[in-house]
């Protein structure tokens, strides 16, 4: 559903069905609406088969990277003698995305019940989920829904009475937008700074405290009941006929100077200019749509021809030179000025680069600088060339890729909006409507 | 984050906010007995220093040299450790701050929505004036945040742990009432 709003006809609900529904928080509210079924149905199956299941469906990473959730489940040895852990990423912190947010806010027991088949699955005992420390909301309801399935016997020593042992833990985050990163996630739940490791060894070899570990994404995770349910078939049906490599739904949440902004829930492909303008409502009163960024902050930046013709999956967002990513998008009005904007991304990246290597501490920092600078109306010629080699300085050259992603937008928005950067440092007006925010 | 413009590393103490008195420790009775079921969460002790560090801030507003000193004995590591952890994490109070802590999200999707107005307002109608600084009255300390995770509903504003959503700049008297 648009939470806030009533859901649109053309979406498609699945992991948003009871957003929105108090009752659905409860664990006696999810029972009725069939909750824990899928857990029951996964207890009694073969680690192995249910991840066949997934790899079946075709479900993919929705944290940002699109990595197929069931190869890397298989990535987990089973057998090797060592605990393994499961760590569930509400860290959402990529600005522009805000859907975890609502699937704990409105179906804690989703995340609980996809939690706990995917710890089955892997191998694992323990799953930690860690939430943002702003989160507070959130956090609650998830602490609230575990103290029932706890009490309840559907997570702990005897999972449903199987025998099994599956502890679900929330451990709360403390401001840092580089702990979403999988391995700095796992340091900040050591007691650790929340600094990336080097890769390898990969977390499945060597994860937190240590030991094999996998990393999922809260929707992606929430996905989990439903396919065991429905079956992997049915979820992949939710794809273009013409690219099997996105299936299922995707939330979406939109952002900025859209009319409605809110979480969408769509089918993998659907038309993004149909669903900017018709099902988002389009642009505000006396404006126009200028820029997108569709995925997050992290990914390309694109203008309005592009994101007309783009579909909302991996492959059709990367056929218009951008990503889906998490999918939180950015809506950009000509109200704006995109110089602004891009800047103060730059001062985002700058702030939350964890600082341990030089071309990311360094390069997110003098990015800023040049971006305010050439903002303020002091930029020089040369300004433009800076940025594109300190942006080329800092792209596949760092522990992890935080760095690339302070880069992408600006290199994007030099691509697709020059004449508005140019025109701020030969001190023309950037735009015929007045610039509303100050 | 460790060298950007941290959020409590930034605040500029005023009056009336010494840390003179003797320190009390946190961890005893019920929350020693907290900490020790936390810990069991973890094959390694330090594993509770996050959450350690939430309980102190949460009875004391702050986390204290004397508190991560606490937090260190409890959990085997060194003060100068924790002292590590906690100058990583933007959300651990470093010095004390004012009765409300208010946190306006001003990150990209909020800026295109005018956040830069509410923060402008929060600033005027609390008499801090700057970013960081207490008001006289010890009452309110303002801060920018970056991308709260609440972009469709701009603008997000934190004041101490409550989440407020959609603030404008004419609602934040409104707001500021309820927090006197
Ligand atoms: C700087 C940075 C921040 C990230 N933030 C998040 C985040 O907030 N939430 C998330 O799920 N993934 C985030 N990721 C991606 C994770 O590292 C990881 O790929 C993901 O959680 C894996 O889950 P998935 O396969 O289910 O998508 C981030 C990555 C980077 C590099
Ligand atoms: S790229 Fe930036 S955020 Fe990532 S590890 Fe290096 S310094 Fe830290
Ligand atoms: S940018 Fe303000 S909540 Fe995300």
């Amino acid at each position: 559903m648009g939470y806030p709003y009533k859901p649109h006809a053309s979406e498609t609900l699945v992991l948003s069905t009871h957003f929105g529904d108090p009752e659905a928080r409860t664990l006696k509210g999810w029972k009725d609406r069939g909750g824990y079924r899928a857990l029951e149905t996964a207890l009694g199956m073969d680690p192995a088969a249910i991840i066949g299941v997934i790899k079946e469906s075709g479900l993919r990473g929705r944290g940002g990277a699109g990595f197929p959730t069931g190869l890397k489940w298989s990535f987990m040895k089973p057998d090797d003698g060592k605990p393994h852990y499961l760590c569930c990423n509400a860290d959402e912190s990529e600005p522009g995305t805000f859907k975890d947010r609502e699937i704990m806010r409105w179906t804690p027991h989703a995340l609980i019940e996809g939690c706990a088949i995917g710890a089955y699955a892997i191998g694992a005992e323990t799953c930690y989920i860690y939430i943002r420390g702003e989160f507070t909301e959130p956090l609650q309801r998830m602490e609230d829904a575990l103290a029932e399935a706890r009490a309840a016997g559907i997570v702990g020593r005897n999972a449903m009475g199987t025998g099994k042992t599956i502890n679900v833990w929330v451990h709360k985050g403390a401001g840092a937008y580089i702990c979403g990163e999988e391995t700095a996630l796992m340091n900040s739940i050591e007691g650790k700074r929340g600094n990336p490791r080097i890769k390898p060894p990969f977390p499945a070899v060597a994860g937190v405290f240590g030991m094999p570990t996998t990393i999922n994404n809260v929707e992606t995770l929430t996905a989990v009941p439903h396919i065991l349910n429905q079956g992997g078939a049915w979820y992949k049906n939710f794809a273009r006929s013409d690219n099997p490599k996105s299936t299922g739904t995707k939330l979406w949440s939109v952002c900025g100077n859209i009319a409605r902004p809110g979480n969408y829930e769509m089918v993998m492909g659907f038309p993004f200019g149909e669903f900017l303008r018709d099902i988002c409502g389009g642009a505000l009163p006396g404006r126009e749509l200028r820029a997108i960024i569709p995925g997050g902050s992290s990914v390309p930046i694109i203008n309005m021809e592009e994101a007309d013709r783009a579909l909302m999956d991996y492959e059709g967002m990367a056929a218009v030179g951008t990503m889906l990513g998490s999918a939180g998008c950015i809506v950009i009005d000509n109200a704006q000025s995109i110089p602004r904007q891009v800047a103060r991304l730059a001062r985002f990246y700058a702030h939350e680069s964890c600082a341990q290597c030089t071309q990311c501490r360094e390069g997110t920092a003098w990015t800023t600088k040049i971006l305010e600078r050439i903002v303020a109306g002091n930029g020089t010629a040369e300004d433009l060339d800076t940025l594109l080699d300190v942006a080329d300085d800092m792209t596949g050259k760092t522990i992890c890729v935080l760095s690339d992603s302070c880069a992408v937008p600006v290199v994007s928005a030099l691509q697709r909006f020059r004449g508005d950067f140019e025109a701020l440092i030969t001190k023309k007006t950037v735009h015929t409507v007045p610039v509303v925010v100050s | 984050m460790s060298h950007g413009p941290s959020a409590s590393a930034g605040a500029i103490i005023r009056s009336g906010h010494h840390d003179d008195a003797p320190y009390e420790p946190v961890f005893v009775g019920e929350a020693k007995v907290r900490l020790d079921e936390l810990v069991k969460r973890y094959p390694r002790k330090v594993g509770a220093l996050l959450p350690a560090l939430w309980m102190v801030q949460e009875a004391r507003g702050w986390v204290s040299e004397a508190g991560m000193a606490e937090v260190a004995a409890q959990l085997d590591v060194t003060p100068a450790y924790v002292k590590g952890v906690v100058t990583f994490y933007t959300m651990y109070n470093q010095h004390p701050v004012g009765k409300y802590l208010i946190q306006v999200c001003t990150t990209t999707p909020c800026h295109v929505c005018g956040a830069e107005d509410v923060v402008r307002a929060f600033l005027d109608q609390t008499g801090c004036g700057e970013l960081g600084v207490t008001s006289e009255d010890g009452r309110y300390t303002v801060i920018e945040v970056e991308c709260l995770g609440a972009c469709g509903f701009a603008t997000p504003v934190m004041v101490n742990s409550d989440f407020l959503e959609s603030v404008s700049a004419d609602r934040v008297a409104d707001v500021l009432g309820r927090y006197r």
